[in-house]
C-alpha cells in the first residue's frame, strides 16, 4: 500500500481543525501489513471528535492488532470542508495510521451508533472509491461490515452493507477474521471476483451473530387497494444452510475482556475527553423506551479489583485528570461507593483526579457519591426522570418518585451545585398534555428548591422527541408527528416563560421524524437513504446540515410517507422488519410489556428480584454477573423497592479473578 | 519555583493548535509525575504559561513554556533542569521535542518577549518579483491591512511591526523563503498577514501564497540588548543579565 500523505498535507492548510487528519494519538498502533493478514479499516461515520472516544471501535482495534493474522487502522468522516478538498484533489478516504487509501484494505467496518449516520456510511463508501450498493461490489473490493446498536434494525442499510454483526463484538470479530483468512487460503472459485464474493458472503452467514442481507429475501405482499405500501411478509433465507433467525452475540464475562488496554489519547480535544472505564454492560432497569437497555442484557459487571487496576494504570499511562466509569447507569454498579472512594484515596491521583458517572441515578445517595467525586470541579449535575408525571413514568417504567427527584435536587443544591439539568422525553405512548406540562411543574419545583440555597440557580429541562426503537416494548407505537411534537414543545416553552431560572431546550422534532424513518424502516428505506445522500444530505446528525425535506422528498420518490413508515401504530400480528433477528428478548415478553405500559403498570429491576423470563439470560445460557452481593444503597431506581423478595435471582457473584466464560 | 522549557514543534504535529499543545504539556507533566502547582479557586488549573501563541499549521524551533512547581512536593533531582528534559521527552508526542530547561525568575514570557523571527516558505510568484515586493514593502511608510476583530473589520498598519524582511532563493525559483523579524507588541503580525501584505505590493506577486512557516526565534529586548528566553544551551535572559535583574529588584 502507498501513503497518500504527500497529497493530503497540502489540503490541511485550507481546512478547519486539520489535526483531525494526522493521526499520531497516544495508543495509535503502527501495524505492519504482511501477506496473509486481513487488513481492517475501522470507520466511524461521524467526525473525528465524536468518533475517536468510541470504546467499541477502540476495543476491536486492539483485539485485531493483537492477532498475527490481522492488522487494523482507523478512519473517521472528514468534515465537509475536507471532503470537498479531497474530492477536488482526487484523494480518497484514508486511514489515519499510515494514510493509506481505504480501498486497499480488505474490510471496511462501520460503527453504527445513531440512525442518521446512515447517509454518511454511503458517502464514506463512495469516498473510498467503491460502488455504494453491495450488489455492485465483488471480490476485488473490500468487504463492507457494520456493527453497533443500530445494526439491530439493519434493513435500511441492507442494500449497502455486506454483513452486519449483532451484539458484543469481542469474540465474533476474531471469527470473522478466521473466515476471511480461510476464504483467502482456499482461493476463490474459478468464476471470478463476483462468485468469489458470493461464496464469501455465504460462509460469513454461517457465523453466529452475523447477518448477511444478500442471503435473505425481503418478501412483500400485494399492495393494498387503499394505496398504502405493500406489507412485509417476512425476511427469509435464500439458501438451505442460512439460519432463519440470527441471534445476537453476548460475552459472558466482562472481566475476561479488560479492553481497551491502551485507550487512545488524541492530540486535539474530543467529546468525552477523559479516561473511560466500562464498569458494566447491560441494564435491567427495563425502561421501555430504551433500546440500549433491552438489547445489551443481561447485566455483566466488571470485577471491582479490575476496575481499580484499569483506572490507576489508565490514569498513569494517559495523563488524564478525569476518569468516567461508564455504563448505561453507573450508579447501579454494585459497590460503586467503595470503587469511587478507592480512586479518590489512591495516592497516585494526588487529589487532582475527578471521577464522573454518566447518567446519575435519581436519589440523594447518588448525589452524595457525586459530591464525593466532584470535589475538584462542581459545575452541573444531570438527572433523567424522562417523564413529567408518575403515571407517565409508570408507562415507560422509569419508576422514579417525585420525592426522590426533589431529594436528589435538594442534595445537589445543598452541596454546592448551582446548575441542574433534567432530561425528559415527549411524545411517549398515552401522553396527555397534563403529562407534558408535568415537566415544567417538576422543573419549576426544582428551581424553588435551589433558591433555598442560592440566590441564582439554573435548571435546564432538556426535551427530546421520542423515537420508537426495534426490540423494545414500544416498537409497535406510532411516533408523534412533527406537528404534534412541535405543539408540545410550544406548550412547554409557554409554560416555562416567566419562570426565572428555568430554561427549556429541545431536540428538533423534524430530526426525530427522520430518525424514525431509519429506526424502524424496512429494506425499502435503502432507496430513501441513497436519495438523501445523492442530494447532498450528509452529516444529518448535525443540525446545520439536517434537512427534513430531503427525507420527505426521498420517501415520496419511493412511494412512501412519514405517515406509513413513522407515525403508524403497528399491530400484534404485523411482521416487523427485524423479526428475523434476535436480541434474545421473547416477542411475547415485549408485547406483554407493551400492554402493561398502556395500562401504566411498572416492572421492577430484575437484577435483585425474580426473573420475568425476558429471554436474554435463558436463551444464551448466561446470567447477570455482579461484583458485590449487596445491592447499591437506595435500592434500584431509588424507589426504596423491597429488595428482600429475591430468592430465585439469577445472579452470579464475581469473587477475585475472572474465571472466563460463565453460565 | 518556575522552570522554563524550550521546545520545537515540527512535522505533522504542527497542525495542532496552541490549546492542544497546552493540553499535551499538562498530560505529559502528569505522566512524568512532576509536582506542578495548581491555581487556587473554584476550578484549579495547572500553572503553565506559554507566552506567544503559535498559529495552527506553523512549525517552530523556538517555543517556550514556564511551569510552576509545587515547592512542597519537589524532590531534589527535580530542580536539575537538564534532567527534566530527559524526563519529559518520552511523554510528549512525536514532533514536540524538548531542547532545554532552566530555573527562571523575572517577568513572564507574555510580557518580556517583544519580537520573533520567521522563515516563510512562499509560492505562486518568482523570486525576483518577491524581491521587488519586499523592497516596496520596506520602503513604504505604512502598510495598511484589514483585519477581522471581534466580528468587525478594522484597519491596522503593519509597517511599524516589521523589523527585517529579506529572502533566500534563486532568481528563477518558484518557491522562495522569506526571512522576517517582527515585533510582537502591542500586536503581532501573523505569517499569513505578512504574506497578504506582500501580495498587495505589486501585480506580479498577486498569487503569492504561504506554503509553510517556521518560527526560528523569540526575543527579549532590554536596555538595547536582546536575549532568547532560553537558548539551546540552557542559558536564560536572567542568567546572562543577572546583574541587571538584581538592579531591578533593588
Amino acid at each position: 500500500m502507498e501513503s497518500l500523505w504527500p497529497r493530503i498535507e497540502p489540503l490541511l492548510a485550507q481546512v478547519s481543525k486539520p489535526a483531525r487528519y494526522i493521526g499520531g494519538e497516544l495508543g495509535a498502533r503502527d501495524p505492519r501489513h504482511r501477506p496473509g493478514q486481513v487488513a481492517w479499516l475501522l470507520v466511524y461515520p461521524d467526525t473525528y471528535e465524536v468518533g475517536l472516544p468510541n470504546q467499541g471501535l477502540q476495543i476491536l482495534y486492539e483485539l485485531l492488532n493483537e492477532r498475527d493474522d490481522a492488522a487494523a487502522e482507523r478512519a473517521y468522516a472528514p468534515w465537509t470542508d475536507m471532503e470537498a478538498a479531497m474530492r477536488a484533489a482526487g484523494v480518497p478516504l484514508f486511514s489515519l495510521e499510515h494514510h493509506e487509501p481505504a480501498a486497499s484494505f480488505d474490510v471496511l467496518a462501520f460503527n453504527l451508533s445513531a440512525e442518521l449516520v446512515a447517509t454518511n456510511v454511503l458517502n464514506l463508501v463512495d469516498l473510498a472509491g467503491l460502488p455504494v450498493r453491495s450488489a455492485e461490489r465483488d471480490g476485488s473490493h473490500p468487504l463492507v461490515v457494520a456493527g453497533g446498536h443500530c445494526a439491530f434494525n439493519p434493513e435500511p442499510l441492507a442494500d449497502f452493507v455486506d454483513c452486519f454483526v449483532l451484539g458484543d463484538g469481542e469474540e465474533v470479530v476474531g471469527e470473522l477474521n478466521d473466515v476471511l483468512v480461510a476464504h483467502r487460503a482456499r482461493g476463490g472459485p474459478d468464476g471470478g471476483p463476483s462468485e468469489d464474493r458470493a461464496s464469501l458472503l455465504r460462509a460469513l452467514a454461517q457465523v453466529p451473530g452475523v447477518y448477511v442481507p444478500s442471503c435473505y429475501e425481503a418478501v412483500f405482499g400485494p399492495q393494498p387497494t387503499d394505496g398504502s405500501p405493500a406489507p412485509l411478509v417476512g425476511v427469509v433465507p435464500r439458501y438451505p444452510e442460512t439460519p432463519e433467525r440470527v441471534e445476537k452475540r453476548t460475552i459472558a464475562d466482562l472481566g475476561a475482556w479488560p479492553y481497551p488496554r491502551e485507550q487512545l489519547v488524541p492530540l486535539i480535544e474530543v467529546v468525552h475527553d477523559r479516561l473511560n472505564v466500562e464498569v458494566f454492560r447491560g441494564c435491567t432497569r427495563g425502561c421501555r423506551f430504551c433500546q440500549a437497555g433491552m438489547i445489551t442484557r443481561p447485566v455483566r459487571e466488571r470485577p471491582a479489583e479490575q476496575v481499580r487496576t484499569m483506572v490507576s494504570a489508565g490514569l498513569a499511562r494517559t495523563g488524564y485528570d478525569e476518569v468516567a466509569l461508564t455504563s448505561l447507569s453507573s450508579a447501579d454498579y454494585s459497590g460503586i461507593g467503595e470503587t469511587v472512594q478507592g480512586i479518590i484515596d489512591d495516592p497516585a491521583c494526588s487529589g487532582q483526579v475527578s471521577v464522573s458517572l454518566p447518567s446519575l441515578r435519581v436519589d440523594a445517595f447518588t448525589v452524595a457519591t457525586a459530591a464525593q467525586i466532584q470535589r475538584v470541579r462542581r459545575t452541573g449535575l444531570t438527572f433523567a426522570p424522562e417523564g413529567g408525571t408518575w403515571r407517565m413514568r409508570q408507562v415507560i417504567n422509569k419508576l422514579i418518585l417525585e420525592e426522590d427527584l426533589y431529594a436528589a435536587v435538594d442534595a445537589a443544591f445543598s452541596q454546592g451545585w448551582r446548575r441542574v439539568k433534567l432530561y425528559f422525553l415527549i411524545g411517549l405512548p398515552t401522553e396527555t398534555d397534563e403529562d407534558t406540562l408535568g415537566i415544567v411543574r417538576l422543573a419549576s419545583r426544582c428551581v424553588d428548591i435551589g433558591r433555598r440555597y442560592h440566590r441564582s440557580v439554573t435548571v435546564t429541562a432538556s426535551v427530546g422527541g421520542f423515537v420508537p426503537k426495534a426490540h423494545t416494548p414500544f416498537q409497535w407505537f406510532g411516533q408523534n408527528t412533527v406537528e404534534e411534537l412541535t405543539r408540545k414543545v410550544h406548550l412547554l416553552k409557554d409554560a416555562a416563560r416567566g419562570v426565572r431560572g428555568l430554561s427549556v431546550r429541545w431536540h428538533d422534532p423534524a430530526a426525530s421524524a427522520a430518525e424514525g424513518v431509519v429506526s424502524r424502516g424496512d429494506r425499502r428505506i435503502g432507496a430513501v437513504i441513497e436519495h438523501v445522500w445523492r442530494q447532498g444530505g450528509t452529516f444529518q446528525e448535525w443540525s446545520e446540515h439536517f434537512d427534513l425535506s430531503l427525507w420527505t422528498e426521498a420517501l415520496a420518490a419511493s412511494g412512501l410517507s412519514l405517515e406509513d413508515t413513522v407515525y403508524r401504530h403497528r399491530g400484534e400480528d404485523e411482521v416487523l422488519p427485524w423479526d428475523h433477528l434476535s436480541a434474545g428478548l421473547h416477542r411475547d415478553f415485549l408485547w406483554q410489556e407493551w400492554q402493561d405500559a398502556l395500562e401504566a403498570h411498572g416492572l421492577p429491576d430484575c437484577r435483585w428480584t425474580p426473573c420475568y423470563d425476558c429471554g436474554a439470560c435463558t436463551g444464551f445460557g448466561v446470567e447477570h454477573v455482579v461484583a458485590s452481593a449487596v445491592p447499591p444503597a437506595g435500592g434500584s431506581q431509588g424507589t426504596g423497592q423491597d429488595l428482600s423478595i429475591g430468592g430465585e435471582v439469577p445472579v452470579r457473584f464475581v469473587t477475585g479473578l475472572p474465571t472466563g466464560a460463565g453460565g | 519555583m518556575r522552570i522554563r522549557f524550550r521546545y520545537a514543534k515540527l512535522g505533522k504535529v504542527r497542525f495542532t493548535s496552541q490549546r492542544d499543545v497546552a493540553r499535551m504539556w499538562e498530560r505529559a507533566l502528569r505522566r512524568a509525575a512532576l509536582p506542578v502547582a495548581y491555581s487556587a479557586g473554584f476550578s484549579p488549573r495547572p500553572l503553565l504559561s506559554f507566552g506567544l501563541a503559535l498559529p495552527t499549521g506553523a512549525e517552530s524551533l523556538a517555543e517556550f513554556v514556564d511551569i510552576v512547581l509545587d515547592e512542597g512536593r519537589v524532590e531534589p533531582d527535580e530542580v536539575v533542569p537538564h534532567a527534566l528534559v530527559g524526563r519529559l521527552a518520552p511523554f510528549l508526542p512525536d514532533g514536540v521535542t524538548v531542547r532545554a530547561a532552566a530555573l527562571v525568575d523575572g517577568g513572564s514570557l507574555q510580557h518580556e518577549v517583544t519580537a520573533c523571527g520567521w522563515e516563510l516558505l512562499v509560492d505562486g510568484a518568482r523570486c525576483a518579483a518577491v524581491a521587488e515586493a519586499v523592497a516596496s514593502l520596506l520602503a513604504a511608510s505604512s502598510v495598511p491591512l484589514v483585519r477581522e476583530r471581534k466580528g468587525r473589520q478594522a484597519e491596522d498598519d503593519l509597517r511599524p511591526a516589521i523589523r527585517e524582511l529579506s529572502l533566500v532563493g534563486g532568481a528563477e525559483d518558484e518557491r522562495v523563503v522569506v526571512v522576517a523579524e517582527v515585533a510582537t507588541q502591542p500586536r503581532g503580525v501573523r505569517p499569513a498577514e505578512l504574506v497578504r501584505a506582500l501580495a498587495e505590493q505589486t501585480v506580479d506577486v498577486a498569487g503569492l501564497a504561504l506554503a509553510g512557516a517556521c518560527r526560528t526565534a523569540q526575543w527579549i529586548e532590554r536596555d538595547g540588548q536582546r536575549w532568547e528566553p532560553l537558548d539551546d544551551e540552557g542559558r536564560t535572559a536572567g542568567s546572562v543579565s543577572a546583574g541587571a535583574a538584581r538592579e531591578r529588584a533593588s
